[in-house]
């Protein structure tokens, strides 16, 4: 994920080298006066920056428009609101948020909920970009980071060993989601993008901790990733009844085996029609 | 098999000497000479006209007497490949998911039952789906003896029989969910762990000496493997027999109705019918497990994993049947004493081992208290509808409120997912609600009973709503109603009320007789013979013609 | 049991109902169409032998299906996966069955005779006779056994037998091992962490370093040396010393003074194992620093050296002493300072940490 050649698109392979962040923006900010000063021959890299830089600017418009009633114009933050700092979150937790529609949020009291998100990729990115250039934080990840392609059967029941370990306590066996204290769940993830199941470990949207590479790195995650795909895709011995375990099984056992079992017995016992 | 002997001597199948004299008129007679010469089989098999009453609520006891059959079948095939061993292994079998993962032989022998042998998997499903109605069976058939008072005299005892049926049925249920060793039922081991170390002073020794040594150890799969298929089953066996044998020797109870009494039993005969419809019966059961089988996943252990103590997962519970017991784990304040050096943890004890002896002692007991309350020693073979038991019913009622709210406790997180509702908030509702929920259950049971039994006593006094409306010369609307027949009039009044115990000379204890004044207590009265009479009088004036509201006449004896 | 009491009951079984209305005697038998209308009979019996006859179409069914289907097959219904051969044997098999029952009770409803019996009921009690007969044969087997003049040989033999059940309860002893204080020393009050044992990441034992461990993060460790072991010593070992790690901001949360050297820059680690009774617990709320049991919902306070904050649970969840090695990753001071789990009875839960500790 270090090797900018392995980067299938040069804009990305920018963002992704550790050093670059900094000089990134160091020549972005140049080239903001640059471009606009004069006429520059145009490179490959300067295009890019130059590419940055506008995508930063839309970035910027937009969260001023949409975030900023909140976190505050320049991402500080809003402590009455209960919204935190935005500077130093990444990419990956804007590209998160807003690309699952939690962000903006309807009530900063409540938990925020997947819903129809509103915005373009292109807007996405842009907002991505602008609050990825104020601080630290993971960036939006490439393909590489999160696809699950190609894995073997062994990284894939790792994958299983580890997300029974680390995310099962919350989101249950199969990624069903679980009940957290005071009114907050933790959502189901069956159907979850892998880029955002990558970015919600790396960045810890709402309650969820961070897991972050130095105890479960990329490799980990894509297992976690296939697991996850694989169990939900792998045929059910019948319906799965929700997939929330035992009492769901009671429940049915009652409804449908008792209660047929009864009408059976109804059936039985009542003399039919007489003559 | 105690039985009335009722055995004609002079029964042909019982002739020894004399060849018969003419063609016998069944052409079952010589096998059944061959049989009955070596084994006296006219004696063992009794009246085999017995006579069974038929109402649906007398099935649910068979649902669970089936379901107990299918659970002997289907669990023979599972042992052939179940292996019982805790023992660590390297899954390399097809489901590809479990690939490489450390498991015990246990949970390997249950995925290969469910990916490699044909059928393993419908035959897990069905075994579980049966488990999971064979105490739901017994369940709504206590119920329905509870309800009814089928309980009294002289089924006091098989009501015990019943108790224990259902309490070593938990058991077995409970060994089974642990047997395959996935991540949730290790979890309910582990928490079998602590409700065993929470015992005051034995606690750890019974813990060691149960899983022989720390948890998890390589035992208990083992130990629970035996109870499972060999002890419980075979208390199960034995306790079932008893229970029918004592159903057969004191002959079924049944519901009132014209021409039935406590000296008779009204109903068909065990061969053919009941053989036919108890037999079809047992095939429906047995196909609605396997349809369920078929279209319902149940405890889908590949998707668990494999038992590993550092991991667990949302949604952890327990079969249905062990649900109240892990409701009130959930709810209960966190009292703990901690004294010289020991811990006494009431947060485990008294909702786990606490609650659960208090429910089985009370259904024990139960029918003891109530002769006790009442001075019933007379014996009972007809049925009381439930609303002629107002606080037996209501009791009922209440302690079915108190299960379910333990219940729903136990699923407390489920019901804060599926609902949206804070999980704390519905711990601290609940915390209420076990208490509150059942007194106030008691409370509209009762009263509906005795509204009921004013609706009964106004239908035999005035007949039933025709819902025919008629408006009267002066203009005034009324609803024709309709008389009761004799036989209907007969069902509605002829069960004795409870009364209040009267101290006639010797001493009745304070409290036996205040509860005996409860227990009677707004019962609403039946209809005396002159009401009714007056009743029907006053109904033929109004009418302008006699209709008497029965139909009078001799009253048929029984044929 | 019989006492002076007036009874709302009579005493030997109900005689005489005390009902105001007569009893008019058992129902008219109505008879049924099927008895009555030949046709109606003939209609029935047909579908009776109908629905046998799609029996053996069934068990072929059942059989093509188990020799054909392979066992990965899946079948798409109603939106659900299935698996087909599961589905498709239990269906064959289900309805087979549906139909042997529906037909034998459907030839009972309409076809058997109905017309109901009355039997008669007898007391449960033996007749009079056959009581005192039984009396009278124990009296005389018990004068035949001499019993009553030889005593010694009743209370002798009742005395034996209540004794051999001694053997039989102590030889249960060797059940498990005995957990006297020596034992329970070595295993329930104390696990494999040691000093200077590093923490890993479970399942992939990758070491972790300090400086790697960001605010928010929640890490699944083990001690290193569980790698070390197979099998029930594996399985007892990880079920005491799984942890979890967490950093928080160290100016959001209260460490006691006599705890500030068990943690680094705000990375604590406490026992993955709920002191009530032993779910591994990671349900972690990284905003509250909440640690809620997915079990019984008992809720710790990790921002607080883990105090129960809510639930079941009666003791504070128990915490690691860590530190650094010379390379940065994360090791432990030594062992937990308390048995970790649930209680016992035999525990001293007087070290535990408390609101209000220092």
């Amino acid at each position: 994920m270090t090797s900018p050649a392995s980067a299938p698109r040069p804009r990305q392979s920018l963002r992704r080298h550790r050093a670059a962040r900094p000089v990134l923006l160091a020549l972005s900010l140049f080239l903001v006066g640059a471009v606009y000063a004069a006429v520059a021959p145009a490179t490959t890299s300067s295009a890019d920056g130059a590419a940055d830089a506008q995508l930063i600017a839309q970035g910027k418009d937009l969260f001023a428009v949409n975030c900023a009633s909140c976190h505050g114009l320049n991402a500080e933050g809003l402590a009455q609101q209960g919204a935190p700092a935005l500077t130093n979150v990444g990419a990956a937790a804007v590209d998160f948020q807003v690309r699952t529609g939690r962000m903006p949020m309807g009530n900063p009291y409540a938990q925020a909920v997947g819903k129809q998100n509103t915005f373009t990729d292109d807007e996405i990115n842009a907002l991505a970009t602008y609050v990825g250039s104020l601080g630290s934080g993971p960036k939006v990840p490439g393909e590489d980071q999160y696809n699950p392609d190609g894995l073997s059967a062994e990284d894939v029941a790792r994958g299983g060993d580890l997300f029974r370990t680390n995310c099962s306590a919350c989101h249950n066996f199969k990624g069903a989601g679980g009940a957290l204290p005071n009114g907050f769940v933790a959502p189901s993830i069956e159907k979850t993008d892998p880029a955002q199941i990558w970015e919600a470990m790396r960045t810890g949207p709402g309650q969820m901790p961070v897991f972050a590479a130095g105890a479960i790195p990329d490799e980990d995650v894509k297992a976690v990733i296939a697991y996850v795909q694989q169990v939900n895709a792998t045929p059910s011995a019948g319906l799965t009844l929700g997939g929330i375990g035992p009492v769901a099984e009671g429940f049915w056992a009652w409804v449908v085996g008792i209660g047929s079992l009864v009408l059976a017995a109804v059936w039985i016992a009542t003399r039919g029609a007489r003559a | 098999m105690a039985k009335p002997a009722q055995i004609n001597p002079s029964s042909p199948a019982m002739e020894v000497r004399t060849p018969p004299q003419e063609e016998s008129p069944s052409k079952l007679a010589a096998p059944a000479k061959w049989v009955d010469d070596r084994i006296g089989l006219a004696k063992l098999l009794g009246n085999i006209r017995k006579i069974f009453p038929d109402h649906w609520s007398f099935l649910l006891g068979e649902i669970a007497l089936y379901s107990f059959v299918i659970l002997l079948i289907t669990g023979i095939f599972l042992t052939i490949w179940f292996k019982p061993s805790m023992t660590e292994v390297e899954y390399a079998g097809t489901y590809q998911l479990m690939r490489g993962v450390p498991m015990s032989e246990a949970f390997a022998s249950t995925l290969s039952l469910s990916f490699d042998i044909r059928g393993g998997l419908l035959v897990r499903q069905i075994h579980h789906w049966a488990a999971m109605l064979f105490v739901a069976a017994m369940t709504a058939h206590m119920l329905r003896v509870f309800f009814t008072g089928a309980f009294r005299k002289p089924r006091e005892l098989n009501w015990l029989i019943g108790v224990g049926l259902l309490s070593i049925g938990l058991i077995e249920g409970f060994a089974g969910y642990s047997l395959p060793d996935d991540l949730l039922s290790g979890t309910g081991l582990r928490f079998v762990d602590g409700l065993v170390r929470s015992i005051p002073l034995i606690g750890t020794w019974a813990e060691f000496f149960v899983f022989g040594g720390e948890f998890p150890g390589d035992l208990i799969i083992p130990r629970l493997y035996m109870v499972h298929i060999l002890l419980v089953p075979g208390l199960l066996l034995g306790l079932i027999s008893a229970h029918m044998a004592l159903l057969v020797y004191h002959k079924h109870t049944q519901w009132p109705g014209p021409g039935r009494t406590q000296r008779n039993i009204q109903g068909y005969p065990f061969f053919p019918i009941y053989v036919a419809k108890a037999g079809g019966f047992f095939f429906i059961v047995f196909a609605v497990t396997i349809l369920m089988g078929a279209f319902m996943q149940i405890n889908p252990v590949w998707i668990f994993g494999p038992y590993n103590p550092a991991q667990v997962t949302a949604g952890s519970q327990p079969d249905w049947y062990m649900g109240f017991v892990e409701g009130a784990i959930r709810i209960i304040p966190n009292w703990e004493w901690h004294l010289w050096g020991t811990t006494w943890s009431w947060n485990i004890f008294l909702p786990g081992v606490g609650l659960m002896g208090l429910l089985f002692t009370s259904l024990a007991l139960y029918p003891f208290i109530e002769a006790w309350i009442t001075g019933d020693t007379s014996e009972h073979h007809l049925l009381d509808r439930p609303r002629n038991a107002p606080v037996r019913t209501g009791l009922g009622v209440a302690g079915m409120a108190a299960y379910g709210m333990f219940w729903l406790s136990g699923g407390n997180d489920i019901l804060a997912t599926q609902f949206h509702v804070s999980l704390n908030a519905v711990t601290y509702f609940m915390r209420a609600a076990v208490f509150v929920v059942p007194v106030l259950a008691f409370i509209v049971t009762k009263r509906i009973c005795l509204s009921l039994q004013r609706a009964d006593r106004d239908r035999v006094l005035h007949g039933s709503e025709s819902g025919v409306i008629v408006r009267s010369p002066d203009g005034g609307y009324s609803e024709a109603h309709q008389p009761l027949s004799q036989g209907e009039a007969y069902t509605l009044t002829r069960h004795p009320q409870p009364a209040a115990l009267v101290p006639n000379g010797k001493k009745v204890g304070r409290l036996r007789q205040r509860l005996s004044h409860w227990y009677a207590a707004g019962q609403v009265p039946k209809p005396t013979a002159a009401e009714i009479a007056e009743a029907a009088h006053h109904a033929a004036v109004e009418d302008g013609h006699d209709a008497p509201a029965l139909e009078g006449g001799d009253s048929g004896d029984t044929p | 049991m019989s006492t002076d009491i007036e009874k709302a009951h009579p005493e030997h079984g109900e005689l005489t109902p005390d009902s105001p209305v007569p009893d008019p005697g058992v129902e008219e038998h109505v008879p049924r169409f099927t008895d009555v209308d030949q046709a109606a009979a003939d209609r029935a019996y047909r579908q009776i032998v109908g629905m046998l006859a799609l029996v053996p179409v069934l068990v072929i069914g059942f059989l093509v299906v188990y020799f054909a289907v392979p066992r990965d097959a899946e079948l798409m219904v109603f939106g659900a996966n299935l698996k087909m051969q599961n589905t498709l044997l239990g269906l064959t098999a289900g309805l087979a069955a549906l139909l042997i029952g529906v037909s034998a009770i459907q030839w009972a409803r309409v076809l058997m005779s109905d017309e109901e019996i009355v039997g008669e009921r007898h007391g449960a009690a033996s007749p009079p006779e056959a009581r005192e007969r039984v009396l009278a044969d124990l009296e005389t087997g018990i004068e035949g056994s001499s019993i009553r003049r030889r005593r010694l040989i009743g209370s002798g033999m009742a005395g034996a037998l209540g004794l051999m059940v001694l053997p039989a309860v102590v030889s249960l002893a060797d059940l498990g091992p005995w957990p006297t204080p020596a034992v329970r020393a070595e295993t329930i009050e104390k696990t494999i962490w040691a000093e200077g044992v590093h923490l890993v990441n479970d399942v992939t034992y990758r070491r972790l370093k300090a400086d790697e461990i960001e605010v928010g993060q929640l890490v699944n460790a083990e001690p290193e040396t569980l790698q070390d072991l197979e099998g029930t010593a594996y399985q007892q070992a990880k079920a005491k010393a799984a942890i979890i790690i967490v950093r928080m901001d160290p100016n959001s949360i209260r460490i006691p003074e006599s705890r500030q050297d068990w943690q680094v820059n705000g990375i604590l680690c406490y026992s993955k194992i709920c002191t009530h009774v032993g779910c591994p617990i990671s349900l972690w709320e990284q905003q509250t620093h909440h640690l809620l049991c997915p079990c019984h919902q008992s809720t710790f306070d990790l921002g607080n050296s883990g105090v129960v904050v809510f639930g079941p649970a009666a003791r504070s969840l128990p915490q690691l002493p860590i530190t650094t090695d010379a390379d940065g990753y994360l090791v432990a001071r030594s062992d937990f300072t308390v048995p970790v789990g649930p209680s016992f009875f035999e525990r001293d839960s007087s070290k535990d940490f408390v609101e209000g500790d220092r």
